[in-house]
């Protein structure tokens, strides 16, 4: 096996034990943390210091005359462990004449630092000028102490975000039980390979994808489909890696190792979705791009109209103070996390429940959807249809037909034509020769059989072969139909010989989720290739009034367009192989799955699990995360357009109001910080059920 | 105004100009070809204050594999992300980090740091 040239994303699989992103961010967090307790006494002294007219106690210790260079003596290791690094990173960052964050702290902080110690060290040159040495050693060390505690409050906060990708990741078993030359060994999970029999016990995480074939097993999957009702699997049946054996043992054999696995799927998926962008952003992104130097800008014309307007002997100190708030406060950073962080908390959030959001954009259009459009097979029903009852023709030979039936739908992977060759099978039909089979999408199927043509589908297919339907056939047929039962025809030799009543169980919640998107303010509607009756009798069940019946697949898209045209923003919500269509064509498709085909290309949304409650959830997620995204946007915008003018000093002269540098140092710190709160706010969020 | 607070203003609106000029007005870099090595296009990237080379070219179809050399402790680039290519990774400080992926189709696309502050881009030909 090699993974080399592979296109590998090596991040997202633990298959590569290489370092994962937190590591790095651990080691970088304990240095913060460590530099902040470095500076925190020097600081804390230096303030008291800064404030030594308060207390004159201090001049009996330490001479009014050198409180200065005591001041600049405790400032000089605050200014090294934690400012230093923000001058060395934002002059790599102007030799590619880019202006970052920490361009603006280091310009902050440099610039008041070296004014108070010119003061300290040259009071002459100020006395020569006019000017008082006014000193800000203490406006230094707070902006830089507050601006590391931010850092590190920031970190935490950050990490949370990607909580939901950590537990996922945790989800990946690093070893397995196999049964190797007939003896169970443990082997790491990257030597397991695709057929190998896997032991499931007790209590045990499922280390792969793997079929059952002996044994059962009863499976928490809660992790992977958000259904926290445990599932009863017995032979035959698929276990999902990741997942959690309650009871039971089994035997099962591997079928997706690696990077193929559902889990390793959905990781990618949740991956490409937390790094995609919402269109929203692109506003924040433009700013982004000259905020920083806008700032640098508008610091110096603060400089210039203080210097210019202050009384003479304060005017450098004025100038200098204002300087500094203005690049202090100004917060690229909340404009920057305001899209992201929510993305990913609430891709995460949706993660959980067995909601995979195929990226931001999706997420994006969901909270403007206006009518869900509904499949009905697989989607408001089971999808699992069984035949109740059969019509079958005096004038042929019944077991003959029978044979020739389960023998063409055997052939076939369509559900009712599975439900058929079942139902034959079970009443003594037996496997013959079939040829010239073909396939009418959805409408039926065709084939030969000893040199006699069947035909097997859909009153259509009769209808175009110019088949009528036998006379005698006809009241148990309408009855059928009247009941929401599905019917198939069989022609044998152009003639109508027999008919199954076909009938599909709604799911238990369907009835539930319809009310639950209809409290939302959404129109629902009903598409389904069966018949009016049958489509009228599953949406009366469950309170749909909308019906669009006898549609055949390719039909389904000309349908959506249609409602699309007259104003709606759709969601279609269907299986995501046979309505493949309709949901790339709909504004957001949602794709019901079975639990392990997470790689539904058309698909904007895939629900892991089959409860149709989980669509109204995705549509609430999404305009919870939308609506947190604008809160944060709006936050971040209003922030700095309020923050730099008052920093500027613009209420100076009518309410004498104009921000300390180190309050300008808190609210930027707390500003992002705000905005990776208010983000993970989302993690919290509740489903509303009906 | 007093001469002193003439020249402030002049230079004051000189150091505008410049940063204006400087930060604001950058031309693009130029775009830098990866070197196939063993069927891989291979190419260096370091990341300090920003990304150089910060426009890479690749050809469509062969894997990619951009060697990330951070060398800094900057916070800003402490990930990268690829969009086009569903990657977001952390770049540790001071280590090369290698991103593979091959790209499917011709087009420009960007890559950033997880904030959106430093840009690059990937031609794929």
């Amino acid at each position: 096996m090699s993974f080399a040239v592979e296109p590998v994303c090596s991040s997202c699989t633990p298959l590569d034990m290489g370092h994962t992103p937190e590591d790095f961010r651990e080691t970088g967090q304990r240095d913060l943390v460590r530099r902040l307790w470095i500076i925190a006494p020097f600081a804390v002294l230096t303030m008291v210091l800064g404030m030594a007219m308060f207390f004159p106690v201090i001049f009996a210790y330490i001479p009014e005359h050198s409180v200065n260079y005591v001041q600049l003596i405790l400032t000089l290791p605050v200014f090294w462990f934690a400012g230093w690094g923000f001058i060395v990173d934002a002059w790599s960052a102007a030799q590619h004449r880019l202006a970052t964050m920490d361009t603006l702290v280091a310009v902050g902080t440099s610039t008041a630092f070296i004014y108070s110690a010119t003061a300290t060290l040259f009071p002459g040159l100020f006395h020569d000028a006019g000017q008082h040495p006014h000193v800000y050693f203490d406006t230094t060390v707070t902006i830089l102490a507050l601006i590391t505690l931010g850092k590190v409050l920031e970190g935490r906060a950050k990490r949370q975000t990607s909580d939901a990708m950590r537990k996922l990741l945790g989800l990946q078993s690093t070893t397995a039980r196999v049964l190797r030359v007939g003896v169970e060994v443990d082997i790491p999970i990257n030597n397991v390979v695709l057929g190998d029999t896997i032991i499931v016990r007790p209590g045990e995480r499922i280390p792969t994808d793997a079929r059952i074939v002996r044994g059962t097993a009863i499976v928490d999957e809660s992790m992977i489909t958000g259904e926290s009702i445990p599932v009863a699997k017995r032979d035959g049946d698929t276990l999902i890696g990741g997942t959690v054996n309650r009871t039971g043992s089994a035997t099962a054999v591997a079928i997706r190792v690696g990077k193929d696995t559902t889990l390793q799927q959905i990781v990618r998926m949740v991956e490409q979705a937390q790094v995609s962008k919402a269109p929203i952003q692109k506003l924040a992104d433009k700013i982004s791009s000259w905020f920083v130097p806008a700032v640098m800008i508008i610091a110096i014309a603060t400089f210039v109209v203080w210097f210019d307007v202050s009384p003479v002997e304060t005017r450098l100190s004025t100038a200098i103070i204002n300087l500094v708030s203005v690049l202090i406060i100004a917060c690229p950073c909340a404009l920057g996390l305001a899209t992201p962080t929510a993305i990913m908390v609430g891709t995460g959030k949706g993660t959980e429940r067995g909601l995979l959001i195929r990226n931001a954009e999706a997420l994006e259009i969901a909270h403007t959807v206006t009518m869900v459009v509904l499949d009905k097979t697989g989607t408001i029903t089971v999808g699992n249809p069984s035949v109740t009852d059969s019509i079958v023709s005096d004038a042929v030979d019944g077991a003959a037909l029978y044979s020739a039936i389960h023998s063409i739908e055997s052939k076939s992977e369509h559900p009712l034509a599975e439900a058929i060759a079942m139902y034959t099978q079970a009443n003594g039909a037996s496997l013959v020769d079939v040829s010239n089979i073909l396939v009418h999408p959805g409408a039926g199927i065709e084939a030969s059989v000893n040199g006699d043509r069947i035909l097997i589908g859909s009153k259509a297919l009769l209808n175009t072969n110019s088949i009528a339907v036998e006379a005698p056939f006809q009241i148990r047929i309408d009855q059928w139909q009247k009941s929401a039962q599905t019917v198939l025809f069989v022609a044998f030799n152009n003639k109508h010989v027999a008919a199954f009543a076909l009938a599909d169980t709604l799911r238990a919640t369907s009835k539930h989720a319809i009310q639950l998107l209809k409290d939302m303010g959404l129109r629902v509607a009903l598409l389904t290739g069966d018949t009016q009756a049958t489509a009228d009798a599953v949406a009366a069940a469950v309170g749909i009034e909308e019906v669009y019946a006898h549609v055949l697949p390719h039909n389904k898209v000309d349908i959506i367009s249609r409602l699309q045209e007259s104003g709606n923003r759709v969601a279609m919500v269907g299986d995501g192989i046979n309505d493949a269509p309709a949901l790339a064509k709909a504004d957001v498709g949602i794709a019901v799955g079975s639990g392990t085909d997470v790689a539904m290309e058309a698909a904007d949304i895939t629900l892991m699990n089959s409860d149709l409650q989980s669509v109204p959830h995705a549509l609430q997620l999404s305009r919870a995360t939308m609506r947190n995204i604008k809160q944060n946007l709006f936050f971040a915008f209003i922030y700095n357009l309020l923050g730099i003018p008052l920093a500027a000093g613009v209420l100076y002269s009518s309410y004498g109001l104009s921000l300390n540098p180190s309050f300008a140092a808190a609210a930027m710190a707390l500003s992002s910080i705000s905005v990776l709160i208010n983000a993970l706010r989302l993690r919290s969020f509740t489903f509303h059920q009906a | 105004m007093d001469t002193v607070q003439w020249i402030v203003t002049v230079a004051g609106i000189g150091m505008i100009v410049a940063i204006a000029v400087y930060f604001l007005f950058k031309s693009e870099d130029v775009a830098m070809q990866a070197r196939t090595i063993r069927g891989v296009q291979e190419l260096s990237i370091i990341v300090k204050g920003g990304y150089s080379p910060s426009v890479v070219t690749v050809q469509r179809g062969t894997p990619v594999r951009l060697i990330f050399d951070r060398r800094e402790t900057s916070s800003c680039s402490e990930e990268i992300v690829i969009p086009e290519y569903g990657i977001r990774r952390g770049l540790p400080p001071n280590e090369k980090t290698s991103i593979e992926f091959t790209p499917a189709s011709a087009g420009t696309f960007e890559f950033a740091c997880g904030m959106n502050m430093l840009h690059g881009s990937i031609i794929v030909e």
